[in-house]
């Protein structure tokens, strides 16, 4: 951890010639009344297609940064931006949900019932993707990811690997440039989690999405651009993984 | 498509219980159908028996029941003797009952009355109507379930009579009742020089505001009102009607209900599912949608098992010999139209607040606890 520079995060920017895709700016987050507060002023940004770990004990405040940035919630204080749009409750957040953020949970969070392919077409639905587009971009997907061959199959009929794969097919269908995975190797075996992750990285690249990753695991937090380190809901130290 | 698939899925996910209300649906509407349809016909077979050939109806004012109506003879004699009536046939109802049949419906007629005249006479024939004061003439419907040819004798109510002559009626009423002559009828049902109602054919038909205030000013105990306002206003057919409504809808709220309860269930057992599309970006009126288009299809499901079951049940109902002349099975498209339309707003309405509740739904709290 010695390696990761101390200075705010906004210094990195000037180190990255991409423009930054997420911010946020002094951002809090409590619940009940301000009984528990998860968030304690937290800025935080990320550059076009950085890979970008964020680590800490469990409770930190991880998962809730990475809703607060995905707009599923909404900071108790604090302005979050994507591609420079402040987030906000109505319309406008729902069209950047739909449009510039996917999202992978730790657990696949399917559709029971539908085959793999109803899954992934389920974002293509919502916004209003016609149905030939869609279909092309879940082809191209399923290649990419190996499921080409199990397309047509339920959900319960795939293994573990397989669902979570089927969940980052799912997260990339409306072209996402930014892509918040929360644990998304941490239900998986040791083997098929490094796969899921090279994988993760490989998309990233190869789509020039941004990755914010939050992962208690220290081996793939050090294959990413940067690292960022919470403790008590406030981001404590942001840099490269290794010196 | 993958929205109607997310519907269906989930509607097949718990099958016993998109099942079971489906099945409330359906009943409710074949209950609908059935009672509405039956007492309709009902109504529309009596009013057809009573505007049979005529403009309008005379009868006995304020009386609930026109079996209850008293039209002096005197009244008929001068009513038939005004220049602008083509005729007036008095009709005595009268109802009784024989060993296997309940109800059997008398109507005490004068030879000259169009049901006579316009019968299609199976047996006998119209000429000897009226000429022996204990021959009767019988529906064709009647002369089955009596099991009475010309010339037998049949026992009605406390009376035996001989059958002078069968018709075959339309009127289901008047097929499966007995025709007396009018002076018989008033003896046997102990109403002499009386009839029940006094039905009128107008020489010109644009008499009709005329002859009612005629009759008005020289008969304060009698009302005239044209076959259309008798429909609306006689006070039997208004509450049979209203019944009939009152009954369906009553079950239909109880089939509502049913559906109200498996959308709740359907939306509180997949809130997690609901959050994920959240996460996928359907918004609110796509969740609520989705949850309209659950009960939708319940709703259309069972409004159409519930058409063919309440069609069954009207025909069943119909084959019933005790209930001979009494059913009539056209189900009319409007009661159809009512039933559906009632069927998915009782849908729409049972899944108002599963939908609100499921547009609440927070992903980030679904989420958080897994």
């Amino acid at each position: 951890m010695s390696s990761l520079s101390r200075s705010p995060d906004t210094t990195l920017a000037a180190a990255a010639p991409s423009p930054v895709v997420v911010r946020a700016d002094d951002v809090f987050k409590s619940y009940d009344a301000g009984a528990i507060r998860v968030l304690n002023g937290v800025d935080f940004s990320a550059h076009a297609g950085q890979t970008i770990a964020l680590c800490g004990p469990s409770g930190c405040g991880k998962s809730t940064l990475l809703h607060l940035l995905g707009g599923l919630d909404e900071p108790t204080a604090g302005r979050i931006f994507i591609h420079g749009a402040q987030l906000q409750r109505g319309r406008s957040t729902l069209n950047i949900l739909r449009h510039q953020i996917g999202f992978v949970f730790q657990l696949h969070n399917l559709i029971p019932g539908l085959t793999l392919e109803e899954n992934c077409m389920v974002p293509a639905v919502a916004a209003g993707t016609p149905r030939d587009t869609a279909r092309a971009r879940l082809h191209h997907l399923a290649e990419r990811t190996g499921l080409s061959h199990r397309i047509n199959q339920r959900i319960q009929k795939l293994s573990g690997g397989e669902r979570q794969r089927t969940a980052l097919c799912r997260a990339l269908m409306n072209k996402p440039g930014i892509l918040l995975a929360d644990e998304p190797t941490g239900s998986l075996d040791e083997h098929t989690s490094a796969q899921i992750f090279n994988l993760l990285l490989e998309l990233a690249e190869t789509e020039g999405i941004t990755l914010i990753m939050a992962t208690h695991d220290r081996a793939i937090a050090g294959k990413c651009d940067r690292l960022v380190e919470m403790r008590d809901g406030k981001v404590v130290e942001s840099g490269l993984p290794h010196a | 498509m993958i929205f109607l698939k997310l519907i269906l899925t989930n509607l097949s996910r718990h099958r016993v219980r998109t099942g079971i209300s489906i099945a409330g649906i359906a009943f409710s509407v074949a209950a609908m159908l059935t009672v509405v349809t039956i007492l309709q016909g009902a109504v529309a077979m009596f009013s057809g028996l009573l505007s049979a050939d005529s403009h309008i109806i005379v009868f006995e004012k304020d009386v609930s029941d026109l079996f209850f109506s008293s039209v002096p003879d005197s009244a008929v004699q001068q009513i038939q003797a005004m220049p602008m009536v083509a005729h007036a046939d008095p009709v005595l109802f009268g109802i009784v009952s024989s060993s296997d049949h309940p109800i059997i419906t008398c109507f005490g007629l004068t030879p000259a009355d169009s049901r006579i005249h316009n019968a299609s006479w199976i047996a006998g024939t119209r000429a000897n109507f009226g000429k022996n004061t204990k021959g009767v003439v019988l529906g064709q419907r009647a002369a089955d379930f009596l099991h009475a040819h010309l010339g037998s004798s049949v026992a009605i109510g406390h009376g035996t009579f001989t059958v002078v002559g069968i018709v075959h009626l339309k009127n289901g009423f008047e097929d499966g009742g007995v025709f007396m002559p009018l002076k018989t009828a008033q003896d046997f049902f102990h109403k002499p020089g009386e009839s029940s109602v006094l039905t009128v054919k107008l020489k010109n038909r644009n008499d009709q505001a005329a002859f009612k205030n005629l009759i008005r000013e020289q008969y304060p105990n009698l009302i005239a009102l044209k076959d259309q306002e008798f429909d609306r206003s006689y006070s039997q057919f208004k509450i049979l009607k209203a019944t009939a409504w009152a009954v369906g809808l009553c079950g239909l709220l109880l089939g509502g209900l049913g559906v109200a309860n498996t959308m709740i269930m359907s939306v509180f057992t997949r809130i997690r599912e609901i959050a994920i599309l959240r996460v996928n970006g359907f918004s609110n009126t796509q969740i609520a949608a989705m949850v309209f288009g659950e009960s939708g299809i319940v709703s259309i499901i069972g409004a159409v098992s519930g058409l063919l079951i309440g069609a069954a049940c009207i025909f069943l109902l119909k084959m019933v010999p005790a209930l001979h002349g009494y059913i009539d099975s056209r189900i009319q498209p409007l009661v159809v139209a009512a039933v559906v339309v009632l069927a998915l707003l009782t849908g729409i309405a049972g899944a108002l607040y599963p939908a609100a509740y499921a547009m609440r739904i927070r992903a980030v709290e679904a989420l958080r606890f897994e």
